[in-house]
């Protein structure tokens, strides 16, 4: 009995979150995304929507590298439509028969194309940022889906009096340190959505943040699918396990 | 379970019961196993990245007649050529007799103009000179492996040397006049 | 008791005749004497094969898509993760199994420390197993480093960088152990090699575990020996079956996390590249290192220095080398653990004041990972120092000061006493 209360007691210990920041603690807006609990998926609508945000506001400096854009199939596209999408982009290919490298239309297999040709290029257009690839955002934020629609939603107007801004910044609600070099990127009606919904700025926020979610975990609904019938079997295969080793034991004293 | 009459009957019974529970048991557990060991075979498989490169779409627009261009598809080249009217008519000139692999030339193209072979010579895998301007092209006007010396005509035939068989025809499809898909 | 069985089918007599694997089989996994009142703590030990298994059998899948390069490995790791048939799938048992694997093999420590598992005759038996702690550490420290994340490098790069402290040679041998300047794609390339080898060597010594188990019989909740069949079952079907029923329950918890919150065990910031010119604010080892981590940190700037500075003119011990050995020496005070701990008595069950101890022990291990997971700030300083003294405190003092003096409960005279007596 008393062992059953030692693991209690580390399992609640265990659940303890790992490494805060030291210093200010900054709460972040808690969003209802459609893909939270364990049999949710993703509204391919808004991931749309998201793509569309994406494609006009944030590929201007930020890279997507890891997505191809034959996964875009995943968000209801026919091939026809991605090669159109594609083939918007240019990327370099080579070298030819002359051994000069030369630029063609993206393809399908390819993967999305990065706005700048590499991390120098992309800060000297940037005042010395960086604009991160956005492809795993979501993972590698606690908290990711909330944080990135924090970041869109988070600047304000009016810099706190105990805050000095420093030059090229902006001030931010949620981003450690409060100043943050992106200009406030989304806003009322930035995008016209092809699907006619109201694009404002919590709207364009969610919706991007919905497909970088998608994008940093694609394989979310297969995985949950498939966990649902991993542990109903699971559960199953317990009960019979449990009556198999009382009907083994049945004629033992013990 | 309730007191039991320790008949021989129901002491029978138990047994099967018992029996049946631990079979079922197994077997569900060998289900189990199953499906746990087939993504690790199925990660074998070729990946989605790979599977996308399975098939390619070449721009057959800027060849001109007489010219051939190589692709390259699934890690293979692939000879692309758009024959002359001479060229035609040799192939389909050539009779059955002196063929080494026999396949009439309305076989191994869907228009006539375009020939679309794998560049991959059938006896030891060298890939054929003849596409480059300047390259040998066989006695047969073709391809040569200079390798074994294999001679192909202008069908991809093989009519002299080592090779068994006429170079490979891959599966493709027009998407429309000056688009083909490989795959 | 053993039995030579007589088997029918003439293929398995031909082998065994000429390699006796199905007599041994059959003595060490079908007939062997179990003690019959072994709970579900004795599960672990089995379930923990069962996930070396698991980790070895994902590892070499994971080995055949991965490219262990600098410029590589980020991206082939998410190519499993997004391009390879279950390749999330595979990367995500892989990845949780480890914790898993830590998870359980502490809890069956930790079984070991309560039921006195590490006593005569079964010292080496208890040996064995930390060697396999440590090679499970050494393994996990290097699979980490392969995806080539933010804290991939910069745990490989902290944790290598201990070695420096130690006198004379430790900057030669951290350029060893580097193969270079810093961590980069040398270190990177040895550390898949050996993590795709110590799990093998590993195997190994679970093997020396097992039979030096099989020789000296498993201990059982009482702590007492074995003193005729009628207090043992047969290993098969009795464990089979309980082992099934923990096998089980353990699969749905793993599957759980795996399906549902695969990344609650790991850390965001290694879903960055590595960037070896931007340090992450806190740099955190993985859970299961930890305590571990906290001990690392615990010792004073003050600490030896001055003791030793007076005598040898110049700081022989840094505190960065006492906190390597301190480091050490926690894991090296378990191996001499059956030597420390003077009791007759084996079973915490008849040590009233050794559970108090035991549980004091556990919850100071808990919050030496706690302290672990935070800066080393403030109140956590001293909390850490507190705790870490106390961990030496329990097996330097507590452990044998505890077998001259406490006064057991008495044992009973079988392992089939207690039973007999309550159903009499």
């Amino acid at each position: 009995m008393r062992m059953k209360v030692l693991v209690i007691a580390a399992a609640l210990l265990g659940g303890i979150s790992t490494a805060q920041a030291s210093g200010e603690k900054i709460e972040l807006p808690d969003i209802d995304w459609s893909w939270k609990g364990p049999f949710d998926g993703f509204d391919k609508a808004q991931l749309q929507r998201g793509l569309q945000v994406y494609t006009e506001v944030c590929a201007t400096c930020h890279s997507l590298s890891l997505v191809a854009y034959r996964d875009l199939a995943a968000l209801g596209y026919g091939e026809e439509e991605i090669k159109a999408y594609a083939g918007n982009y240019e990327v370099q290919d080579g070298p030819n028969d002359e051994g000069e490298m030369f630029t063609r239309p993206a393809i399908p297999s390819d993967r999305f194309v990065a706005p700048f040709a590499n991390e120098n290029a992309a800060r000297a257009s940037n005042n010395g940022a960086y604009p991160p690839d956005l492809s795993l955002m979501v993972k590698a934020r606690k908290d990711g889906a909330n944080y990135v629609y924090a970041m869109m939603t988070g600047y304000a107007e009016e810099v706190p009096e105990h805050v000095t801004l420093m030059e090229g910044m902006n001030y931010h609600k949620y981003f450690p340190g409060h100043q943050i070099a992106m200009p406030q990127p989304l806003s009322d009606g930035v995008v016209e959505y092809t699907d006619g919904t109201e694009p404002t700025l919590d709207q364009e926020a969610r919706d991007v943040t919905a497909f970088l979610a998608w994008a940093a975990e694609p394989e979310l609904e297969e995985r949950k699918s498939m966990g649902i019938r991993v542990l109903l079997f699971l559960g199953v295969l317990f009960f019979m396990a449990v009556a198999v080793k009382k009907a083994v034991w049945r004629d033992v004293r013990h | 379970m309730a007191d039991e009459v320790q008949t021989p009957e129901s002491d029978d019974e138990g047994a099967r019961r018992r029996e049946f529970l631990y079979l079922a048991t197994l077997g569900v557990g060998a289900v189990g196993a199953a499906a746990f060991a087939w993504p690790l075979i199925d990660s074998m498989n070729p990946a989605a990245d790979t599977l996308a490169l399975s098939s390619i779409e070449v721009d057959l627009s800027p060849i001109q007649e007489g010219q051939s261009i190589t692709v390259k598809w699934r890690g293979k080249p692939v000879f692309i050529r758009r024959r002359t009217p001479k060229e035609i008519d040799e192939a389909r000139a050539a009779k059955p007799a002196d063929l080494v692999d026999p396949q009439p030339d309305e076989e191994r193209v869907q228009q006539p103009e375009w020939l679309i072979l794998v560049g991959v010579c059938t006896h030891l895998g060298c890939i054929p000179l003849g596409q480059k301007s300047g390259e040998p092209r066989g006695d047969y006007g073709g391809w040569f492996c200079p390798c074994h010396g294999s001679h192909y005509d202008t069908s991809g035939r093989i009519r002299k040397g080592p090779a068994p068989k006429n170079l490979q025809v891959p599966h493709y499809v027009f998407l429309d006049d000056n688009t083909v898909r490989i795959g | 008791m053993a039995t030579k069985t007589e088997f029918k089918n003439p293929v398995i007599r031909w082998v065994d005749e000429r390699l006796p694997v199905f007599t041994y089989l059959d003595h060490e996994y079908n007939q062997f004497p179990m003690p019959k009142n072994l709970n579900y703590w004795w599960n672990f030990g089995a379930l923990a094969s069962v996930v070396l298994v698991v980790m070895i059998v994902t590892g070499i899948v994971l080995a055949m898509q991965y490219t262990a390069h600098v410029d590589m490995a980020f991206e082939s790791v998410e190519r499993i993760m997004r391009d390879v048939n279950y390749g999330w799938l595979l990367r995500y048992i892989h990845m949780n199994g480890a914790s898993m694997f830590f998870i359980v093999v502490y809890i069956h420590l930790f079984r070991g420390l309560y039921y006195g598992s590490y006593k005569a005759p079964r010292e080496l038996l208890w040996m064995l197993g930390v060697a396999i702690i440590l090679l499970m550490m050494a393994t996990a420290f290097m699979g980490y480093v392969l995806p080539w994340g933010q804290m991939s490098f910069w745990g490989a790069t902290v944790i290598t960088n201990l070695f420096s402290a130690i006198p004379f040679v430790g900057d030669w041998i951290v350029t060893w152990l580097w193969g270079g300047f810093s961590v980069d794609n040398p270190t990177l390339n040895r550390f898949f090699a050996l993590h795709y080898l110590l799990p093998f060597v590993l195997f190994a010594v679970v093997g020396l575990h097992v039979v030096a188990v099989h020789i000296t019989g498993s201990s059982n909740p009482t702590g007492i020996d074995v003193q005729s069949p009628r207090d043992t079952v047969s290993f098969h079907p009795y464990f089979t079956a309980k082992d099934s029923v923990g096998l089980v329950l353990f699969l749905f918890i793993f599957a759980a996390f795996v399906f549902f919150a695969p990344n609650y065990f790991g850390e965001p910031d290694n879903y960055i590249k590595a960037n070896p010119l931007q340090t992450p604010p806190h740099i955190v080892p993985e859970w299961y290192f930890l305590p571990f981590y906290a001990i690392l940190r615990a010792v004073p700037d003050n600490f030896i220095g001055p003791w030793v500075t007076s005598w040898m003119g110049f700081t022989f011990i840094s505190a960065k080398l006492a906190g390597v050995i301190a480091m050490f020496a926690s894991i090296a005070v378990l191996f001499v653990l059956p030597w420390l701990d003077t009791s007759k008595v084996r079973s915490a069950r008849y040590r009233p004041w050794y559970r108090g101890f035991f549980l004091l022990f556990l919850l100071d291990c808990l919050l030496l990972g706690y302290i672990g997971s935070q800066p080393a700030e403030g109140a956590f300083i001293w909390i850490g120092r507190a705790a870490t003294a106390y961990y030496f405190a329990h097996f330097l003092i507590v452990f044998p000061l505890l077998g001259w003096f406490e006064p057991t409960r008495p044992l009973p005279t079988s392992i089939s006493e207690p039973v007999l007596k309550e159903n009499s």
